[in-house]
């Protein structure tokens, strides 16, 4: 029997993954930014789960607000970094320290 | 003669008003922007005929009271009013802008509307900082003036205008936030941000002196008192010809002012326990900055130096009380003092305006503040010489110039005190003269010193009315000083009582 | 016209012409210049001449204010006049020595540029004095007394190309200012005691002074009395050039000769003997500040009239033998003479401006040289100014019958009479000094018109004797000189002219003369068995034969005693101890606390420190902001984690 915790259990380790991702990966910003996608993926996960087990639909309306909300969100971050690697030649995350204090 | 209503804020809102409607007029119709700028400074002005004239001699109490709900949940009100202390300076105020804007007719190249606006605006300001009855509304205008000073100076001044405006600004700030710690503080204490209900809130001893400390961080800074004193030399070399001008006529007073709206009357207890550190530290003042004016070499950082030798006398005048009391068991002479302190923050506020004016009639000629760029400056310019030497004697305290009257007010006041002090206070008698007038002899006096000097062409009607208007003020009040202190009168006895009222 | 409206004539008239000459400058003539302030110091003539005939006439003393200029905390600061027997004599001295110098500025500037500017100053200088004269408190004294300082100091920087002449107004101008810091503290003293600044209401309250003390150090009481008169002398001491504050008088010299006769010798001056004499109720009540006065006064007396022994500036050793006369008045006053003092400035003022005046025609004939060395039997080229400047000599040294003769011979008497400590030091000094009067006057006389002709043929050929506004002055100065003692000593010093101006003018020294006074005869007969005739013959003699009959006998001399010579001209080394010591000095403090305290530790430390020290901090805490966006992630988990964890725990 697949129980609600299995859901959950499946979307905390996609979060863990992509959160790991996040900080581990120095070399790429297009991973940063699948990194991203898998997050709001593991929060939809949720969001549907508790839908389907409380019976309420309240959560999956959320899930297509998130969705369309993570592909703007894909687009402008694709075009971001377009315009970065024109700049800089580069996307390799460790050369981007402007935020340097 | 009948008192238009509302004069105060007539007084507060119509430079800013004037201000903003120059900045709208913008730099390409500058030509009648000059003119606006100077009919609302003189319409400031007249309007100060029938607030002079209709003033109450005989009250201490506040007058042309103007009361209107400003924040509510806080309790703060819009509340205007002046008394004899307040007068003067708004006069002095209004006196000096008019001149600071014909000075700069057309010497300012850059930008010449928003010049004017920004000491319009700071007009308005600052006569809003002397009528408030309001601590909150004080506060409001106080550190509001700052900003059109900080532009004045960080946009047309000359090369380190950077470094200056950010010392003078954090300098200033720094002392001012203080100074809001401790309204905010009388105000949770009594419930009212009125100043003259602070007056009258009891206090103990801890809270006075942590409150004194506090306006005397503020004040000290703005007088600029020794130790503090450094960001005025750099301020006033870098800011441009009028700011300079209003910075040492206004600003400083408004320190002085302070002390005597403030320090003094809400924290009597501690002004008589810590008046030693005010009297040291303005002794200081006058000698040790009598001798660091003699030897600058660069003109508008001597006059800095030497307005900060005669404040001195302003906050040594002011908080001499005490000490005349312990000495001789009177109060006979405090009262001199105090009027000491406010004939010379007047009579300073013209000296060395118009010594300001003159270093800025000859830079714009030579672009050089360096003294020995000049020399015989008399050969070329006799009619200037005349203005620089008649000024170099006020700012020197010759009697028959504003100049000699706070001095010798002063010095008379503090001897009741301790004869010391007297002692140290007439130095700048020698030392006023030393450094004024070899400054005189260095850049008036002499043959022809070089090519520079030799094409110099005197004065033009613009700048002989400004320091024509100057002098004759300077000399008015040498000679006849009994109008001053008549206003000032009631108000400095009833100040004089509050001091001797212990609040504990 | 009421008398109050005739001194408000007397003092506005020269005024409003100095305005008038000043401020209209190149725009109204020479001519009407001149003729302007000559009619106004020529009404102020008139009428202090007529207020003086009245007050012999025995008018009542005048004491009224004009009006108020300030009252601050109960103490009410008038101007007004004094005008009594004092002031009186003072105004028309005054007045008429400056109508003198006013006419023979004619002829001396005539062609000088700033013509108008010299008229205007020397009446703005008329009006100041008489301020200070005819006040009748502290504050218009000081005003005049500063106000006369001013115009001195423009006039000895009249010629302001030149280097010296702005050197020296500084000098003046700052000398005098460390005297009238003394004096200022002296009327703060006064006010503190006696509550009043009218000199009257101060006189009636000095016993309230008397029996105070003030402690200037702990444990050390000082009179109050003396404090008030030896802070006032200090002013005296600057304005009258008094040892040591005399450095200025020399170098005064820098300016026009008839300001050097006029301020530099005549009147200003001559203030601080006034000021002291105005305040002789006030000085009476203090032996200690008489003791300190009278040695100053003698000490000034002969050691600055050495000086003049060996100058060859024919102004300066005029200047010389000016601080020497000074010193007689001072000690005078010292010495509770004031009658005394104030009669030797009287004929000092006629014969000292004569000379000075003459001195000028000199100049003027000599083509503006001052050198005596170059000079030598101008006595045939210009008659009238060698009869009236040996008029002057004669009545400087106290040759009998002459001004000079009554007032020094007085002073002399009075001083060997007095009872003021340091009499007896003062005596020798004033009876010394007198020899070398005579010495360095005829010494003048003797280089500049007899002997050998020592100027080049240029200036030989176009020798001339001066124009008549010139010697006209000379000739109005000279008369004075010669009968001004012979009419005056009687009733100025022996009769009861002062009774009512100065404190103790009936007893005191003085008095202990007058008994043995039968007239000016007997007193001139009375001197012939005086030594100090004799010492002043001597003085005449010795310069006789120094510089006439053997003139290469004081370079012998000179290189005989060749220290002693240095250090004489070398003034005793003020000059250069005021520029090596007091004004390097200052200046160094000065640069010190500039660099040191408000540069270094003040900005240095202070300021720009406490701006590192946050810098430094904030050096370290930048390195937390990495820049890279994982590290920033890193930290959100981390706090989300913990602040999850941390509310977990709590519940």
């Amino acid at each position: 029997m697949i129980t609600l915790s299995h859901y959950l259990l499946l979307a905390g380790l996609l979060f863990a993954i992509a959160v790991a991702g996040i900080f581990i990966n120095r070399k790429n910003v297009i991973l940063l930014l699948m990194c991203i996608e898998l997050m709001l993926l593991a929060v939809n996960f949720n969001f549907v789960a508790f839908s389907r087990f409380l019976g309420i639909l309240d959560g999956q309306i959320f899930v297509f607000f998130i969705l369309t909300v993570a592909a703007a969100e894909a687009a402008i971050g694709l075009a971001i970094l377009v315009v970065l690697f024109r700049q800089r030649r580069s996307i390799n995350v460790e050369e981007l320290d402007a935020m340097k204090g | 003669m009948p008192v238009p209503a509302k004069i105060l804020s007539w007084l507060i809102w119509l430079p800013i008003a004037a201000g903003v409607l120059v900045l709208l007029l913008g730099e390409r119709r500058i030509a009648l922007g000059r003119w606006v700028a100077l009919a609302a400074s003189l319409s400031t002005l007249v309007l100060c005929v029938p607030l002079w004239a209709g003033f109450d001699l005989t009250t201490h109490a506040l007058q042309y009271g103007e009361k209107e709900p400003w924040i509510g949940a806080l309790n703060a009100w819009y509340h205007l009013g002046i008394d004899g202390i307040a007068l003067p300076l708004i006069v002095l105020t209004v006196f000096m802008t008019p001149l600071v804007i014909i000075s700069a007719w057309t010497t300012i190249e850059r930008r010449p509307a928003q010049y004017f606006a920004a000491f319009l605006v700071m007009e308005g300001l600052m006569i809003g900082v002397f009528s408030a009855a309001d601590a909150l509304l004080f506060y409001v205008f106080w550190e509001a003036m700052l900003i059109p000073m900080f532009l004045i100076i960080g946009i047309w001044g000359g090369t380190r205008r950077v470094y200056a405006t950010i010392k003078f600004f954090l300098y200033t700030f720094l002392g001012s936030v203080l100074m809001l710690v401790a309204l905010i503080w009388l105000y949770l204490d009594g419930g009212s941000y009125e100043i003259a209900a602070m007056h009258r809130l009891p206090l103990g001893m801890t809270e006075q002196v942590l409150i004194f400390l506090a306006f005397f961080a503020a004040f000290a800074v703005k007088v600029p008192m020794w130790p503090v004193h450094t960001w005025l030399p750099d301020a006033h070399v870098e800011a441009p010809t009028g700011g300079s001008v209003i910075l040492a006529a206004i600003m400083l007073k408004m320190g002085g002012y302070g002390f005597l709206r403030f320090s003094l009357p809400i924290a009597p207890d501690a002004s008589r326990e810590l008046d030693w550190l005010i009297i040291t530290l303005s002794l200081i003042a006058i000698a040790y900055i009598g001798f660091v004016a003699l030897v600058q070499r660069d003109m508008k950082k001597l006059i800095a130096y030497s307005s900060i030798a005669h404040m001195g006398f302003v906050t040594l005048g002011a908080f001499v009380a005490y000490d005349i009391w312990q000495t001789t068991g009177s109060v006979s002479g405090a009262a001199m003092g105090l009027d000491g302190a406010m004939v010379q923050m007047v009579s300073h506020g013209l000296v060395s305006g118009a010594l300001f004016l003159c270093v800025g009639v000859l830079y714009d000629r030579l672009h050089t503040r360096d003294i020995s760029a000049y020399g015989g400056v008399v050969n070329t310019m006799p009619v200037f010489a005349f203005f620089a030497v008649l000024f170099a004697m006020a700012n020197a305290g010759l009697p028959g110039t504003s100049g000699f009257v706070g001095e010798f007010l002063v010095i008379v006041a503090v001897f009741k005190a301790n004869f010391w002090y007297a002692f140290v206070a007439a130095l700048t008698l020698i030392l006023g003269a030393a450094y004024t007038l070899w400054l005189v002899k260095r850049v008036i006096w002499g043959d022809v010193g070089n090519d520079g000097v030799a094409s110099l062409k005197d004065l033009n009607v613009r700048e002989f009315i400004v320091l024509a208007t100057l002098a004759l003020a300077v000399l008015f009040i040498g000679v006849w000083p009994a109008p001053l202190l008549d206003v000032m009168r009631p108000t400095i006895s009833f100040l004089v009582e509050q001091l001797m009222v212990s609040k504990l | 016209m009421s008398i109050v409206n005739l001194c408000l004539l007397i003092v506005l008239a020269p005024l409003a012409a100095a305005i008038v000459a000043g401020l209209g400058g190149r725009l109204i003539s020479r001519a009407a210049a001149h003729t302007l302030c000559i009619a106004g110091v020529t009404v102020s003539f008139a009428a202090s001449a007529w207020i003086l005939d009245q007050m012999l006439d025995g008018a009542p003393v005048l004491n009224q204010s004009i009006y108020t200029w300030g009252v601050s905390d109960g103490l009410s600061m008038e101007i007004g006049f004094l005008v009594d027997n004092l002031s009186a004599l003072m105004m028309t001295v005054v007045t008429f020595v400056s109508l003198a110098v006013h006419v023979y500025t004619i002829g001396y500037m005539r062609d000088d540029p700033g013509y108008q500017r010299f008229f205007a100053y020397i009446s703005l200088f008329t009006f100041a004095m008489l301020m200070l004269v005819m006040s009748n408190n502290f504050l218009q004294l000081f005003f005049g007394w500063e106000a006369v300082g001013l115009v001195s100091y423009l006039l000895i920087g009249f010629w302001y190309k030149r280097p010296t002449a702005i050197f020296a107004n500084y000098k003046a101008f700052i000398v005098n200012r460390i005297g009238d810091f003394g004096f200022i503290v002296g009327i703060a003293v006064i006010v503190a005691y006696m509550g009043s600044l009218d000199y009257m209401e101060v006189f009636e309250r000095i016993p309230r002074a008397i029996g105070h003390d003030l402690f200037l150090t702990p444990g050390e009481p000082s009179k109050v009395i003396t404090v008030i008169c030896v802070a006032l002398f200090l002013g005296a001491m600057g304005k009258s050039a008094q040892l040591p504050l005399h450095v200025w008088l020399p170098d005064s010299m820098e300016g026009p000769t008839p300001i050097s006769a006029l301020i530099h010798a005549a009147t200003m001056v001559t203030a601080g003997i006034f000021m002291v004499a105005r305040m002789s109720p006030l000085f009476q009540m203090s032996p200690d500040a008489l003791h300190f006065i009278v040695v100053i006064g003698a000490t000034t007396a002969l050691f600055m009239g050495l000086l003049g022994l060996v100058n060859n500036d024919i102004k300066r050793v005029i200047a010389y033998s000016t601080l020497s006369q000074l010193g007689y008045m001072t000690a005078a006053l010292g010495a509770g003479a004031y009658g005394a003092s104030i009669f030797h400035l009287m004929t000092h003022a006629f014969f000292k401006a004569l000379l000075f005046l003459a001195a000028g025609s000199v100049i003027i004939g000599m083509h503006h040289e001052q050198d005596m060395r170059r000079m030598g039997g101008l006595k045939r080229y210009m008659p009238i100014t060698y009869w009236t400047c040996l008029i002057g000599s004669l009545a400087l040294i106290g040759f009998p019958g002459f001004s000079g003769f009554f007032s020094k011979d007085i002073i002399i008497e009075a001083i060997g009479h007095s009872d003021t400590e340091g009499a007896g030091y003062a005596y020798w000094c004033v009876l010394i000094g007198v020899f070398v009067t005579a010495l360095y006057s005829f010494r003048l006389v003797f280089m500049t018109f007899h002997g050998r002709e020592r100027m080049d043929e240029h200036t030989r050929e176009h020798l001339h004797e001066s124009p008549w506004v010139v010697t006209l002055p000379l000739i109005a100065l000279a008369i004075p000189s010669i009968a001004i003692g012979w009419l005056t000593v009687g009733p100025i010093v022996f009769g009861d002219f002062f009774a009512g101006a100065i404190a103790h003018a009936q007893d005191g020294p003085l008095a202990e003369l007058g008994r043995e006074f039968h007239g000016p005869a007997a007193f001139v007969m009375h001197a012939i068995r005086s030594p100090v005739l004799y010492l002043a013959l001597g003085g005449i003699v010795a310069a006789w034969y120094l510089y006439l009959k053997r003139p290469e006998l004081p370079d012998r001399i000179a290189t005989r005693y060749a220290r002693l010579y240095r250090l004489l001209v070398n003034k005793y080394y003020f000059d250069w101890f005021n520029e090596n010591v007091v004004a390097s000095g200052v200046r160094s403090f000065g640069t010190g606390l500039w660099k040191r305290g408000d540069e270094t530790v003040i900005d240095g430390w202070l300021v720009n420190g406490s701006a590192r020290t946050i810098g430094a901090l904030a050096l370290i805490v930048r390195r937390v902001q990495s820049g890279y966006l994982y590290h920033y992630a890193f930290a959100m988990i981390i706090g989300l984690s913990l602040l999850l964890g941390w509310l977990l725990l709590r519940s």
